[in-house]
This record gives C-alpha cells, sequence and structure tokens, in this order.
C-alpha cells in the first residue's frame, strides 16, 4: 500500500463551471501540498470534493489505497479548515479543541499551541491568528487522515499573514498528518509547499515539487499562474551540437536541445535575465540589444522592462540597476543563458 | 376567576410545545438544508394555518378524527375512547394549529447558522445527529426559544379550533379563551374581566421574558464572516 492522494474526478456545478482533476500525490514524500490558482479556479471545489462535502459526478478518490468513493465527510475524517475558520462560536477556545477529540488529546495540543492563556475565551474575542491556531488544533484534535484548508492565511492583515506562513508550515511538519493548502499567492505556495498542483480553469494542470514545476511548467498558462515573467511564443528553426535555435519575433535565442517541437513558448524567469552596458553584441550567445522601456524598484529588487524587438522583464538588484544609472530609453545588451531557457508546447 | 379553564390551558399549551419541539425540529431543519424539491409545498403547508380560518381547520380536524375515519377509527381500536371532544383530540389540532408558529422561527434560526460550521463539525468525523445537536441547536437557540413562547402563548388564546373540535366540557376541554366567551354569554362580566385580566398579564410577561431572554443570548449569533 502506497502513501499516496489519487484523485481523478469530474464536477460540473449550475453555473456551467467544469471541474477535472486527475492526479496523484505521493503524500510521504510531500507532507504538504499547495494547491495553486488564479481565483475562481476551482481550487475550493476540489477541495470540498475531497472532504466528501460535495459529491463529484464521475471519478474516485483515495487515500493510501482507501477507496473514498461513497464515504461521508464523518468516515474519510479529512479535516477542513475554511478560510474564516468557522469556530464552534458557543463553545470556548477549550471545548472547541475538545469537540472532537479522545480524552487527553485536546489538552495536549492546547499547551503545545501555546492556548492555555486562552483556553476560558471565546471565538469572537480572539484574534485572527490566534482563531487560526484554534482551528488547526480543533482539526488536529479529531486525529484526521488528512487535512484540508483552503486559504488559512487570506483572512488575517498582510503582515501577521507573512509571520504565520513558517509557523504554519511548521505546525503542519510537526503534526505527521498530510496537508492540501489551498492558496492564490505565489509566495506563500512557495513558503507553505513541498509539492504543487496547479489548477487553472478548472483543470488541474500540473502536480509535482514545486521547485520543479516553478522551472518547467507545463503549460504557458501555468507559467504565466507561476508569475514567469517571459512567456515567449517562439518557432524552432534550428538545431545543432545539444543547442537549438529558437526564432523569437526578430531575433534568435539559443537554448538546450529537447524533443520539442514547434511551435513553442520560450520560459524565461525575470532573474536570468542579466543586463550589460555595452548596447551591441549580436555575435555572443543570447546576448541581445535591448532598449529600457520602464525601471521600477521594487525594495531590494528592480523590475526592468525591456524593448528587444519583443517585450521582456528583468529582475535585477536595486543596487546593480543605480550602478548601471538605469533610465527610459538607454541602450543596453540582455544576457540569457542557454540553460535559463525553458521550452513548453504551444 | 375560571381556575379550571386556566390550569386547562396551561396544560394544553405546554403539552402542544412540548410536542411542537420534537415534530417541529426537524421540520424546520429539513426546510433550511434540503434542495429546493418539494420545500415550496411544505412550506405552504406548515404555513396553511396562519391564514386558514380557525373554523375552517377545525372542520377538517374534526372530520378527520372521526370515528369512521382512518385515525378516528386507530384511535379508539388503542384507547377505547373518541378524540373529538376529548383533551387529546384538541392536543392534536392545537399542534397542527400552532405548527407554524415553532417550524417558522425556528427554520429561519437554522438557516442563519453558518453551514460551514455544520461542515467543519462533519469533517471532524461527528455525526450529523450530533451536530445537530451539539452545533446546530445551541447556536440558535434565541430562535428555537422564540419558537417555543410563540407556539406556547397562541396555544394559550387559540378559539376557533378549540370550539370546533373540542367543545366546551368543563375541565376537559373548556380553555380560557372559551371560559371568557361564556362568562360574557352569561352576562357575568367581572369574571370575564378578571379571566382577561389574567391572560393580558401572562401574555406581557412572557413576551418580556422572551425579548430579554433573546437579548442575553443573541451575542453568540451565527458566523461573523461570509467567505
Amino acid at each position: 500500500m502506497t502513501a499516496e492522494l489519487i484523485c481523478r474526478c469530474r464536477r460540473r456545478l449550475a453555473s456551467g463551471f467544469e471541474l477535472n482533476a486527475d492526479f496523484r500525490i505521493p503524500v510521504d514524500q510531500s507532507p504538504v501540498t499547495v494547491l495553486f490558482g488564479p481565483s475562481g479556479s476551482g481550487k475550493t471545489t476540489l477541495l470540498r470534493l475531497i472532504a466528501g462535502l460535495d459529491r463529484a459526478d464521475s471519478g474516485e478518490i483515495s487515500l493510501n489505497g482507501r477507496d473514498w468513493a461513497g464515504l461521508s465527510p464523518q468516515e474519510r475524517r479529512a479535516a477542513f479548515l475554511f478560510q474564516d475558520y468557522a469556530l464552534f462560536p458557543h463553545l470556548s477556545v477549550a471545548r472547541n479543541i475538545a469537540y472532537a477529540a479522545r480524552p487527553g488529546r485536546a489538552a495536549e495540543l492546547i499547551k503545545a499551541f501555546g492556548l492555555s492563556d486562552l483556553s476560558d475565551r471565546r471565538p469572537n474575542r480572539l484574534s485572527g491568528g490566534q482563531q487560526q491556531r484554534v482551528a488547526l488544533a480543533r482539526a488536529l484534535a479529531a486525529d484526521p487522515a488528512l487535512l484540508l484548508l483552503d486559504e488559512p492565511l487570506s483572512a488575517l492583515d498582510a503582515p501577521t499573514r507573512t509571520k504565520l506562513r513558517y509557523e504554519l508550515r511548521r505546525r503542519l511538519l510537526d503534526s505527521g498528518v498530510p496537508a492540501i493548502v489551498v492558496t492564490h499567492d505565489r509566495m506563500e505556495a512557495v513558503a507553505l509547499g513541498d509539492w504543487i498542483a496547479v489548477i487553472v480553469d478548472g483543470q488541474v494542470r500540473q502536480v509535482g515539487p514545486i521547485q520543479e514545476v516553478s522551472r518547467r511548467p507545463a503549460d504557458a498558462q501555468v507559467a504565466a499562474s507561476l508569475g514567469v515573467e517571459n512567456v515567449l511564443p517562439a518557432t524552432i528553426v534550428g538545431r545543432e551540437g545539444g543547442l537549438m535555435t529558437l526564432q523569437v519575433g526578430p531575433v534568435q535565442l539559443q537554448c538546450v536541445d529537447t524533443e520539442a517541437v514547434s511551435p513553442v513558448y520560450a520560459c524565461i524567469h525575470a532573474e536570468d535575465v542579466a543586463l550589460t552596458p555595452e548596447p551591441h553584441g549580436s555575435s555572443a550567445r543570447n546576448r541581445i540589444a535591448a532598449h529600457v522601456v520602464s525601471v521600477t524598484i521594487e525594495g531590494p529588487l528592480a523590475r526592468v522592462e525591456l524593448d528587444c524587438g519583443f517585450p521582456i522583464v528583468a529582475l535585477i538588484t536595486a543596487q546593480s540597476a543605480a550602478e548601471l544609472g538605469l533610465r527610459a530609453g538607454d541602450a543596453l545588451s540582455a544576457v540569457i543563458k542557454a540553460t535559463a531557457v525553458h521550452l513548453i508546447g504551444g | 376567576m375560571d381556575w379550571q379553564a386556566i390550569g386547562l390551558s396551561v396544560r394544553l399549551s405546554a403539552a402542544t410545545t412540548l410536542i411542537l419541539l420534537i415534530i417541529g425540529l426537524p421540520v424546520a431543519y429539513w426546510l433550511a438544508f434540503s434542495p429546493r424539491r418539494w420545500k415550496v409545498v411544505v412550506e405552504a403547508v406548515v404555513a396553511l394555518p396562519l391564514v386558514l380560518p380557525p373554523t375552517v381547520l377545525g372542520f377538517y380536524v374534526l372530520l378527520a378524527m372521526g370515528p369512521r375515519s382512518p385515525i378516528g377509527a386507530l384511535y379508539s381500536k388503542l384507547n377505547g375512547g373518541l378524540l373529538p371532544f376529548s383533551f387529546q383530540g384538541l392536543l392534536l389540532a392545537s399542534v397542527l394549529y400552532s405548527l407554524p408558529f415553532t417550524v417558522q422561527p425556528v427554520a429561519s434560526a437554522f438557516g442563519a447558522v453558518d453551514r460551514k460550521l455544520l461542515e467543519a463539525s462533519w469533517c471532524l468525523g461527528v455525526s450529523r445527529f450530533a451536530t445537530f445537536r451539539r452545533v446546530l441547536v445551541p447556536v440558535a437557540l434565541p430562535g428555537i426559544a422564540t419558537g417555543v413562547i410563540l407556539s406556547f402563548a397562541h396555544t394559550m388564546g387559540e378559539f376557533g379550533v378549540v370550539l370546533m373540535v373540542g367543545g366546551n366540557i368543563a375541565g376537559v376541554t373548556r380553555t380560557v379563551s372559551i371560559s371568557i366567551y361564556d362568562q360574557v354569554q352569561a352576562l357575568n362580566y367581572r369574571a370575564a374581566a378578571a379571566t382577561s385580566l389574567f391572560l393580558l398579564g401572562l401574555s406581557f410577561t412572557v413576551l418580556v421574558l422572551t425579548y430579554s431572554l433573546q437579548r442575553r443570548v443573541s451575542p453568540v449569533g451565527a458566523g461573523r464572516y461570509d467567505g
């Protein structure tokens, strides 16, 4: 028996929206899986199907070899953390946590989660962060087989949210219960998850380790939703010595040869675009003459929009932007390593 | 003052309210949470006593309880007696007549409870019935209290249905409102005034209690967010 969540299901909503999910997650390798996608992509719908709160029109869900089809939410024991935590308003913190706990377990969690001082309070007298902790403790107290968290940080204000990301990840890892966390925030996805499942327009498009998916997005929409800044339509014009030549607009780019066939998209992360002051350089590999369109300082980083016959974005440190004295209209060269160009099917 | 009639009314109201709690809560749950099919029909049936003249309701109940009707026949087989003009018959009629006064406030209180609270409980492995008992009922308590008090007060004051189904038998079916009617018919205005004043005082006290109770319980309320 493998520690694996298998989900193959379809559901059509009255609105005409169709969810189509077909993926498996090895929960032993991935304690925390992030279900990532833009708003309205079907993340919550999928989470509710896994919990058994809604029924799929067809398909199967199983965890660790146990078939979940036809099981009620009670039998699945996939504890669901709602966006607003849904604490029982008529019960104190301690009684919320003890709600579905075996004897002794609640006291243990109240202590471990640092909630002893709050145990007599009602939920409406707790801060958002405290409510989240109580909700997680309540879920873990029931010894669930799986934790499902729907945007667990979105009800918090921005500074708390950033602070609690790591605390939440640590608590999820400590719990030993595999978790699926829904988020639409890229930074949150990276901070919380081991694996990522990218969902776009009701379709689960790609599932895998976060680094892997972010390096090699499966298609242009996945790349765009993961925030790969440069997704450029290209055609393959040559292959030689393990390298491929791509035609992107008026420019030729080289990249590592893959099995790809035209048409393709060339994905280039903005941080992989380096800038040098010399405006010429047609001879060097992937050195492209460009004009600066705009420079935006974002904290320690500078986002530079360039025009080199097609638009491209570079992310460099604010310091090097200052050293280069970048201003709109400047001519320079953009340098992209052949290994930084990732191709996806068109 | 007709203490016998007052005692009978209180007994009838208490029994009616208790029965209505037992059957009204499940009906309200069904109305608040089931899919739309059939819902309108059930809603209309529950609300019928609100618009139907008590005499019409009483007439049908009387027919339904008669010895030749299935219900009446079954009752006399089991119990040997007749339903009409008995306390039991009166109780049955009162339950029907006050049904909307329990079901409607309770259903709207259930409907106002954040559904996520119930779903969170189910996902923690707690059964639907236990969730009903441990989450839904406590959170909807102010609405349930309103239903209880309205049903009690409504039964205390009922007249038309009682007259049709129960008649006017002292100690068996002569309720407060019938007793007042009798006293007025007999030109015994002093007694009628005393009984009326008692009923007025009781109704007022009950309503003051209801509102103060609701105010004290309501801060609990349903979920505060709407995600």
